[in-house]
């Protein structure tokens, strides 16, 4: 009985103060419509970023024509290339050819969906987060192959067969990385109160933040798992197809790749779907091992930040979108540093590295993980 | 069941923006001139040598089933990983043996070449 009102209490105080649960239906058009844009921008900045960090490090200018300071260079090259023909090569399959980047990109902007930018800032807050966006992100090889096969071209087969080798090499460690923090033993179990937000199923992304609340940035994950760390680094870096396991791109070796036959708009989507997927793989390392949202400098008493980061006031939220994003922009500058610092790796080399030592190493960490946790109970 | 309509309606989204994007051009471009040159392959600048749908090989279809093997074992880990408080010591010991099983299997597969050169 005890626990039947508990659980209705929690219920109803749930639906009443969610800022985004309240409603089924279409009113969810508006955050839809936030995030989309707030993800536009992001990749604008991208952009920019990119563009900006890689002039420093080969010490000459980035763009500065284009708006001040180059701002504006993402959009003008957007622009540039809505605006050229649409090249269907001949004897090609269309069909694969047109929908390859379609789908590349909408895998990777489906992976938005269950980041948290806050407490309650998620699109949907499902008990099987983490999984969904590598469950999605495995639909990505698919769009590559599309493209490499529609385009009628041996560099474009090529390419378009190592890019989904690659991809798919790399999803297995991902997947154990991320297996291994959302395993969660709880010490109260059966005959304690269970809190609200701990059902028995549950790889939520939220959860996972909140799992690393306590004791500021000494809380984070990547304490707790630090090969877990180096190794998800890794293989989102290849997930993403940056240097240095940019062979699927590699100018010497295979023109562009899956990319050679693209023009216009479509070539647009895949350049959009490569730095989409950084910005996403930046934001799940936020999220599963710096802590996300929390201000995370320790023991200093903030009670009154603490209770700004659970309610839904604007200046709570912005405050909490803004650690997120720091956090995010973090791992952009390192991801961007090391494209323009580090070789290619060549492609026997890479799926050596994922297959022979990423697996056994990430399958090692889990069961370590295990263990321990199985151990200290 | 609400917490599922935020994903249909951000699907129907990307869809709409991803083949708003793709069908852009062709307002633009009703009547464009395309000629041979423009349209074949690109094969720096000589013209194609042969059929582009030749033999692949077959590692890359050899990596294919390794990943799904793979990937089965992980899907098969998330929900043991997940209740792990409540199946303690039994529940561990027996993903133990279905990883035993497999790791053999990797191991075998390692020996005789499959992951090699490439």
């Amino acid at each position: 009985m005890i626990i039947d009102t508990t659980e209705v209490q929690t219920i109803n105080s749930f639906s009443t103060s969610g800022f985004f649960k309240e409603v089924y239906g279409l009113i969810w058009i508006i955050p839809i419509l936030t995030l989309i844009l707030e993800i536009t921008i992001g990749v604008l900045v991208i952009v920019w970023l990119e563009r900006e960090i890689s002039a420093a490090i080969q010490q000459r200018i980035g763009p500065e024509y284009a708006g001040p300071l180059g701002i504006l260079q993402a959009i003008a090259d957007g622009t540039k290339l809505l605006l050229k023909e649409d090249l269907l090569p001949s004897r090609g399959d269309i069909r694969l050819f047109s929908v390859g980047p379609s789908i590349a990109v909408i895998s990777v902007l489906l992976s938005y969906l269950v980041i948290p930018f806050g407490y309650r800032l998620v699109l949907a807050d499902l008990g099987i987060g983490v999984f969904l966006w590598i469950a999605i992100s495995s639909i990505a090889p698919i769009g590559l192959l599309m493209s490499g096969y529609g385009s009628n071209n041996k560099y474009s087969f090529s390419g378009g067969l190592r890019a989904a080798a690659q991809s798919i090499s790399y999803e297995i460690p991902l997947t154990l990385c991320v297996l291994s923090i959302s395993l969660r033993l709880e010490i109260g179990r059966n005959d304690q109160v269970v809190l609200p937000y701990d059902s028995d199923l549950d790889s939520s992304t939220v959860d996972i933040v909140e799992a690393q609340s306590k004791y500021g940035f000494w809380g984070w994950n990547l304490w707790r798992q630090p090969i877990g760390f180096l190794v998800f680094l890794i293989s989102s870096l290849a997930e993403c197809e940056r240097l240095p396991f940019d062979l699927p791109e590699a100018e010497e070796e295979l023109v562009a790749g899956y990319q050679t036959e693209y023009s216009g708009i479509k070539y647009a989507l895949f350049y959009l779907a490569s730095y989409l997927n950084l910005l996403v793989s930046s934001l799940f390392v936020t999220v599963l091992y710096l802590g996300g949202w929390n201000f995370s400098i320790p023991y200093i008493p903030i009670p009154e930040l603490f209770r700004i980061n659970q309610m839904a006031g604007i200046f709570g939220m912005t405050i909490v979108i803004f650690i997120t994003l720091a956090k995010a922009y973090l791992f952009l500058f390192i991801s961007i540093t090391t494209r323009w610092t580090l070789p290619r790796m060549r492609i026997d080399q890479l799926l050596n590295l994922g297959w022979k030592f990423l697996l056994p190493i990430s399958l090692g960490n889990l069961l370590l993980t295990t263990s321990s946790q199985l151990v200290s109970l | 069941m609400s917490e599922f309509a935020p994903i249909f309606i951000y699907l129907g989204f990307s869809l709409l923006v991803s083949l708003i994007l793709v069908g852009l051009p062709f307002l633009f471009f009703a009547n464009s001139s395309t000629y041979p040159e423009k349209l074949s392959a690109y094969e720096c600048g000589f013209d194609p040598f042969g059929d582009a749908r030749s033999r692949f090989d077959i590692r890359f279809y050899l990596v294919s089933i390794l990943f799904i093997i793979f990937d089965l074992e992980v899907t098969f880990f998330f929900p043991w990983a997940i209740s792990l408080n409540k199946i303690d010591l039994f529940g561990f010991w027996s993903m133990m043996a279905f990883l035993l099983i497999l790791t053999i299997g990797f191991l075998y597969e390692w020996k005789r070449g499959a992951l090699d050169w490439e």
